[in-house]
């Protein structure tokens, strides 16, 4: 539903409360508001589990933010060393993790958020992929999307940081190194975000300010502009049909019910509890994530001198880490490093143009073809594989197996992944859907 | 709901990504054996009795307070007269008295704060507690080291056998099985001071005590996630029957 903004004033039934309201509404759109985007927000009827992950996504939103603040209070963003020889920024997080009061648990719930924000943003953005939530007229809202996603990237990685442990320092380190393969401006660009020739007490200070105050803030905007974007066109649902086209006499879609309280209460909140189940599930009891969530040899203070064995960046960058360093072959007059760089921005990029690749006349997958049910699951196993073959150190052999080399499988499904994007105006075409129904179907 | 085909295909091929990978783990590196950590309050100061005797000279565990030490059941007096010998106070940081320079000039490298430690050497092979119990069990006599000590686990390991009048002084024996592959064993040259029984349960309870050190609270944290995990099931049983009572209307 379009957003509108004229609703008629709140009256006053003569109540304290109600004169407060009366006063405030005259002087800001606060029934307007509430309405337009929750209680007359008018929703597809037929949401399903998929739905659940964009009001997850902003909870971890809330708790990243409220225990960001909480961190910051007892965080100190300091490289040098104390007279024990620990940098003063890990020991500011063990001293967080063992003097400050329940401060193991904000932590916990910062450190944990992090990796959880990911899955459900991973899960969401599946979602728009499986019921063609990005079609016209939702692209801007899907572009939005993006923008956070990347946001949510560059916070994950300044925020790693912090911790000051080694992969923070040599995961850091690596990244940066990356911009490097730039023609041109790279070697100076590095050195930019850096602020030194290696990753030092200057990064650490500005990465800090940036992780606390620059991307957040850009962050919260972008969100605000996504849901604004998806309040202005109405929601998409697992059928992919417009509910707009049926509307009842007073303007309202025929097959939808009222965000509020329908959604927001009845459908979404016993789904955030159950979030909460998990995610608590493994602050308590698994704040490690099996390593995962927080890597073994982050509890190692950096140290400059001494390079890891085996540097990898957090699980939810190793898909585009793996198209990284699948790229070995230098072509068109360009070194492979380049290439690389340009296929893990690539990778990300890609997905903005998604809106104008898919050319299906249907927009769920529940009445699309068989070739497209078919490359989308081959897209979601070869994700799915390079996100682990990222993890592993090169020569990685499955089963040991010599011909199941990880190296060729992490090449092969980073050109899978560009193709299916690529080809995607050709096959979504010609592909065999069902006919797309009029009104939604279930519920 | 009807769930399509190719959901469930999805699902399925989501399994085997993830599982495969597990399954495809060869164990590769050196065999820990696996380290009987235990929690009682007893073999943890035991365990602390000996990290404060035999590996604070060198070892710093700055993250940690004597007075955490309560914890594990010890009282202020205890800890005084047991754990505190150049006149600490039971508030200060179990940090170590040697400067930086001269350990780095003595060992290559300044021996590594241990209050991360056990947590620190997770890997594949096993939790860090694995990795502490193999290794402290695992130095040998290698003349041709610096400090005389060698380590198959950590192979050219800067530190010397700490615990070496404990546990006697062992070699390394390279012989080679019916296979032809290659075993590698102990043989115990000199005897220590304590059998290879008592030896082992007292890096057993050492280990315990650096894994406790790693998070002293664990135990309270897993206590504490049992009541936050039992208040959000009754909270989805509420949050779930008023949802389906504002559904049951629209149709």
């Amino acid at each position: 539903m379009a957003a509108n903004t004229n609703y008629e004033k709140y009256r006053s039934n003569g109540t304290l409360l109600g004169n407060v309201l009366e006063w405030v509404d005259a002087r800001f759109p606060a029934t307007s508001l509430w309405r337009a985007h929750l209680s007359e927000y008018h929703a597809p009827k037929n949401f399903n589990f998929w739905y659940f992950f964009g009001s997850i996504a902003l909870v971890v939103l809330v708790i990243q933010i409220v225990t960001g603040i909480f961190l910051t209070m007892n965080y100190k963003p300091d490289g040098t060393l104390n007279a024990d020889g620990i940098p003063r920024a890990f020991a500011s997080v063990e001293y967080i993790m063992r003097e400050v009061a329940g401060g193991r648990f904000i932590r916990y719930f910062h450190s944990t958020g992090a990796s959880a924000f990911f899955i459900v943003v991973y899960l969401h953005m599946f979602r728009g992929m499986l019921y063609g939530s990005y079609r016209k007229p939702r692209e801007l809202i899907w572009i939005f999307g993006v923008l956070i996603f990347l946001c949510l990237m560059a916070e994950a990685f300044m925020g790693y940081l912090l911790p000051w442990g080694q992969m923070s320092y040599w995961g850091a380190q690596v990244i940066i190194n990356l911009f490097s393969a730039i023609p041109l401006v790279g070697p100076d660009l590095s050195l930019l975000i850096r602020g030194d020739y290696v990753v030092s007490d200057v990064t650490l200070n500005r990465f800090f300010a940036l992780h606390v105050i620059a991307v957040p803030l850009v962050l919260i905007g972008l969100v605000v502009a996504h849901i604004l974007a998806l309040h202005e066109v109405g929601s998409n649902n697992p059928d992919g049909v417009e509910i707009k086209k049926f509307k009842d006499d007073k303007g309202v879609p025929l097959d939808s019910v009222p965000f509020h309280p329908y959604y927001t209460i009845a459908h979404d909140l016993p789904a955030m509890v159950i979030f909460l189940i998990v995610f608590c599930a493994v602050v308590f009891f698994a704040p490690e994530g099996g390593g995962y969530f927080l890597e073994y040899n982050n509890f190692l203070p950096a140290d400059p001198m001494k390079t890891p064995e085996h540097i990898a960046p957090v699980w939810y960058f190793t898909p585009f880490y793996s198209m990284l360093r699948a790229m070995v072959w230098n072509f068109f007059w360009l070194d492979a490093k380049l290439w690389g760089v340009i296929a893990m921005g690539g990778g990300v990029v890609i997905l903005a143009f998604l809106p104008w690749l898919d050319r299906s006349p249907a927009k769920s997958i529940r009445y699309r073809g068989p070739i497209f049910k078919t490359l989308l699951s081959i897209f979601v196993f070869g994700f799915l594989i390079l996100g682990f073959l990222g993890m592993q150190a090169p020569g990685y052999l499955f089963f040991g197996q010599g011909w199941l080399s990880g190296d060729v499988i992490a090449q092969v499904f980073t050109v899978y992944y560009f193709l299916f994007f690529l080809t995607m105006p050709y096959w979504s075409k010609i592909d065999k859907c069902k006919p797309v129904p009029e009104r939604v179907t279930s519920k | 709901m009807k769930k399509t085909c190719a959901i469930k295909s999805l699902k399925r091929l989501a399994v085997i990504a993830l599982f495969a990978p597990v399954a495809a783990f060869a164990a590769t590196g050196v065999h820990l054996d696996k380290a009987p950590v235990s929690t009682d309050q007893k073999n943890l100061q035991s365990g602390a009795r000996l990290f404060v005797n035999y590996c604070l000279n060198c070892h710093g565990a700055s993250a940690v307070r004597y007075n955490q030490l309560y914890k594990i059941g010890l009282d202020e007096k205890t800890i005084t007269d047991n754990l505190l010998f150049t006149g600490e106070k039971t508030g200060d940081l179990m940090t170590v008295a040697m400067a930086r320079e001269d350990a780095e000039a003595w060992f290559g490298t300044a021996p590594p704060d241990l209050s991360l430690i056990a947590r620190a050497k997770a890997s594949a092979a096993g939790s860090g507690a694995d990795y502490l119990y193999t290794y402290l069990r695992s130095f040998y006599r290698d003349p041709s080291r610096p400090t005389g000590w060698n380590n198959t686990v950590f192979a050219n390991v800067g530190m010397p056998h700490a615990l070496w009048d404990l546990q006697g002084v062992q070699s390394l024996e390279e012989t080679t099985d019916e296979n032809g592959h290659e075993v590698q064993t102990f043989k115990l040259s000199q005897s220590g001071t304590m059998s290879k029984e008592t030896y082992d349960q007292a890096v057993a309870d050492l280990v315990s005590f650096l894994v406790w050190m790693g998070e002293p609270d664990a135990g309270s944290r897993k206590t504490i996630g049992i009541f936050v995990l039992v208040f959000l099931a009754g909270l989805y049983v509420l949050t779930h029957k008023l949802g389906k009572n504002y559904w049951k209307d629209i149709h």
